[in-house]
């Protein structure tokens, strides 16, 4: 790891003064787009959320009416509540599948950099693309029992988590397999001296040592899951819609699906749709924040 | 004898546990294989034989690509082309305009730099659906809205990751050796694209490898900022064909989700190992 250096203390005015005079060329460009495509958004956007409005610039202030609406929206609070399901079943399936074939993997089988390769694969192919070849398959199996994937919530579920297991366990392998092979050898011989059974080695001083690893998968499956926009479009977009008194509810509609909706729908006032991008974006902030003082306070047990 | 007997067995585990990998490896890779074989399929036979190879009555041959070129009124080569254009050349000028930023950042340290680190390291937890209404707004008013233009708002949205990834990377540099530059008598621009810029190759892979996977397979962010009747992209074209109405012809569907997904396979086969390296990289650190 790199070692921390206090910035000022260690730049020699030697460096630092005609690079300084270079501001123009190195900072500001960057620092214009960085404007353009996010601060200037960001700030607006949490502006108008407090605000109705069709157009960005015809807005008339409400205060926290937007926030209001949108927590008693029946189809947000349906979004949240399957996306945290959604959030919570995948990170189970996932990190567990991800951990037991990088485990298979390090123990020095023949091909292993072949399945290392194959298994990763998917991770290269879009969110859009991906839903379109499992709605394919997924139709195909489920044609023969005469029904679809659009016609029940419970497939839809389970068809996504399926999914993002086959996109993303690949991605964690390759996690975990640096965290396995991170733990000293050593550790693993003085367990072996000790009379460790393969099983105590692995609970007792494999895990403990990539707390790291588990932590960054934990969280990386936990934020895709939250954020995940494409392939929910792409392989059911919200169907089955379900009626619940007298309101459309897209029952497989996630979060981030339903404010982008919301945007599209909801013509007469666009600041709810905004209110819940704000709402959205505290929600995985302090997911990201919670995560930076799990991999701090590990840091420093270690 | 006990010794020799476990090391047979472990040997004999082993051989399992490869048969084993072995028969999941090609499940894991069975769903692209249907696509390819439906896209060999006339169209009414995809959605009735999903599972079974073409045969001598559902084989359409080529026709499935051929039809896909012009399918939904739109050249499918046109949208590759625009997905080339804007994930080249969203990528060099992120490459560049971040790691030189990076530089400035971690080389002066005054309040503005450090103010700039840390609304980029904030920007890494802001989801897209937060600023996209107002960034297609701000795009649209800016003439940002065109495949030749939009690099910039990439630019600026995909800004802190890189930034952050760079400045890590320049702060374990030794400084000596931009010194020596510097007594040398190089210039600010020299020494960082003489003395520095060759010394972030590592990072510039890692960066690298992470925008294009990110850029190639967007679809919110172009869909909402371009001009979606004039100009397409690859995820764009797709979500189109099959999203905006009910009679979709699947064997076509088919022939283009494959021509998609043939370039990234080329392209991770061919540097699969530096992609492995970068998303690693970029995992530890984002």
């Amino acid at each position: 790891m790199k070692k921390k250096r206090d910035y000022t203390a260690f730049n020699s005015n030697l460096i630092r003064r005609p690079i300084k005079r270079c501001v123009w060329l190195f900072l500001l460009p960057t620092f214009a787009a960085f404007c353009i495509g996010f601060l200037y958004p960001f700030a607006k956007g949490l502006f108008l959320s407090f605000c109705k409005y069709i157009t960005t610039r015809n807005w008339q202030w409400v205060g926290i009416d937007n926030y209001i609406k949108a927590i008693k929206d029946p189809s947000f609070l349906h979004a949240f509540w399957y996306t945290a399901l959604f959030a919570i079943v995948s990170l189970i399936f996932i990190n567990l599948l991800a951990f037991m074939i990088a485990y298979a993997l390090t123990q020095g089988i023949k091909g292993s950099n072949l399945f290392r390769t194959v298994f990763f694969m998917p991770n290269l192919i879009g969110g859009i693309v991906l839903g379109y070849i499992w709605s394919l398959i997924f139709d195909g199996i489920l044609t023969k029992f005469g029904t679809s994937l659009l016609l029940e919530t419970k497939y839809g579920f389970w068809g996504l988590i399926i999914l993002m297991c086959w996109q993303q366990v690949g991605y964690m392998m390759i996690i975990y397999i640096a965290g396995l092979q991170s733990v000293p050898e050593s550790l693993h011989e003085a367990a072996k001296i000790d009379g460790a059974s393969k099983w105590q080695t692995l609970i007792h001083v494999t895990l403990p040592n990539m707390m790291p690893s588990i932590t960054i998968c934990t969280f990386l499956t936990l934020t895709n899951s939250f954020k995940l926009f494409d392939q929910n479009l792409a392989l059911t977009d919200g169907r089955p819609f379900q009626m619940v008194n007298g309101q459309t509810i897209k029952t497989t509609e996630m979060l981030a699906l339903n404010i982008v909706n919301s945007f599209n729908e909801n013509l007469t006032n666009r600041g709810v749709g905004q209110a819940k991008a704000v709402i959205f974006f505290v929600l995985v902030a302090a997911i990201g924040l919670i995560q930076l003082r799990a991999t701090r306070s590990k840091e420093v047990q270690q | 004898m006990a010794k020799a007997s476990t090391v047979r067995g472990e040997k004999v585990s082993k051989a399992i546990l490869t048969v084993f990998f072995s028969l999941f490896s090609l499940v894991w890779v069975a769903p692209i294989f249907v696509v390819l074989m439906n896209s060999f399929k006339l169209n009414s036979f995809v959605s009735l034989e999903t599972f079974k190879l073409p045969t001598a009555e559902s084989f359409a041959g080529f026709a499935n690509f051929i039809k896909g070129m012009t399918y939904g009124n739109y050249p499918f080569v046109k949208s590759i082309l625009f997905s080339l254009l804007i994930t080249i050349v969203s990528t060099a000028l992120i490459l560049f305009g971040t790691s030189m930023a990076a530089w400035y950042i971690a080389r002066v340290g005054s309040r503005f730099s450090r103010i700039v680190y840390y609304l980029c390291v904030f920007s890494m937890v802001v989801p897209f659906q937060m600023v996209m209404f107002t960034l297609s707004r701000t795009a649209d008013a800016l003439h940002l809205n065109t495949p030749y233009t939009i690099p910039v708002v990439y630019l600026g949205f995909g800004a802190g990751l890189a930034i952050f990834m760079f400045v890590g990377f320049v702060k374990g540099l030794p400084l000596e050796i931009e010194e020596a530059a510097a007594i040398d008598g190089c210039g600010p621009i020299r020494t960082f694209f003489g003395v520095v810029l060759p010394m972030l190759k590592p990072t510039m892979i890692s960066v690298g490898v992470l925008e294009i996977m990110w850029i190639w397979n967007d679809y919110l962010l172009p869909y909402l900022v371009l001009d979606v009747n004039k100009y397409k992209t690859i995820p764009i074209h797709i979500q189109y064909l099959k999203g905006s109405y009910g009679k979709v012809d699947m064997g076509a569907t088919m022939a283009l989700i494959m021509l998609s997904i043939v370039p990234v396979i080329v392209f991770y086969l061919l540097c699969q190992k530096h992609i492995i390296k970068g998303v690693a990289a970029g995992a530890v650190k984002g």
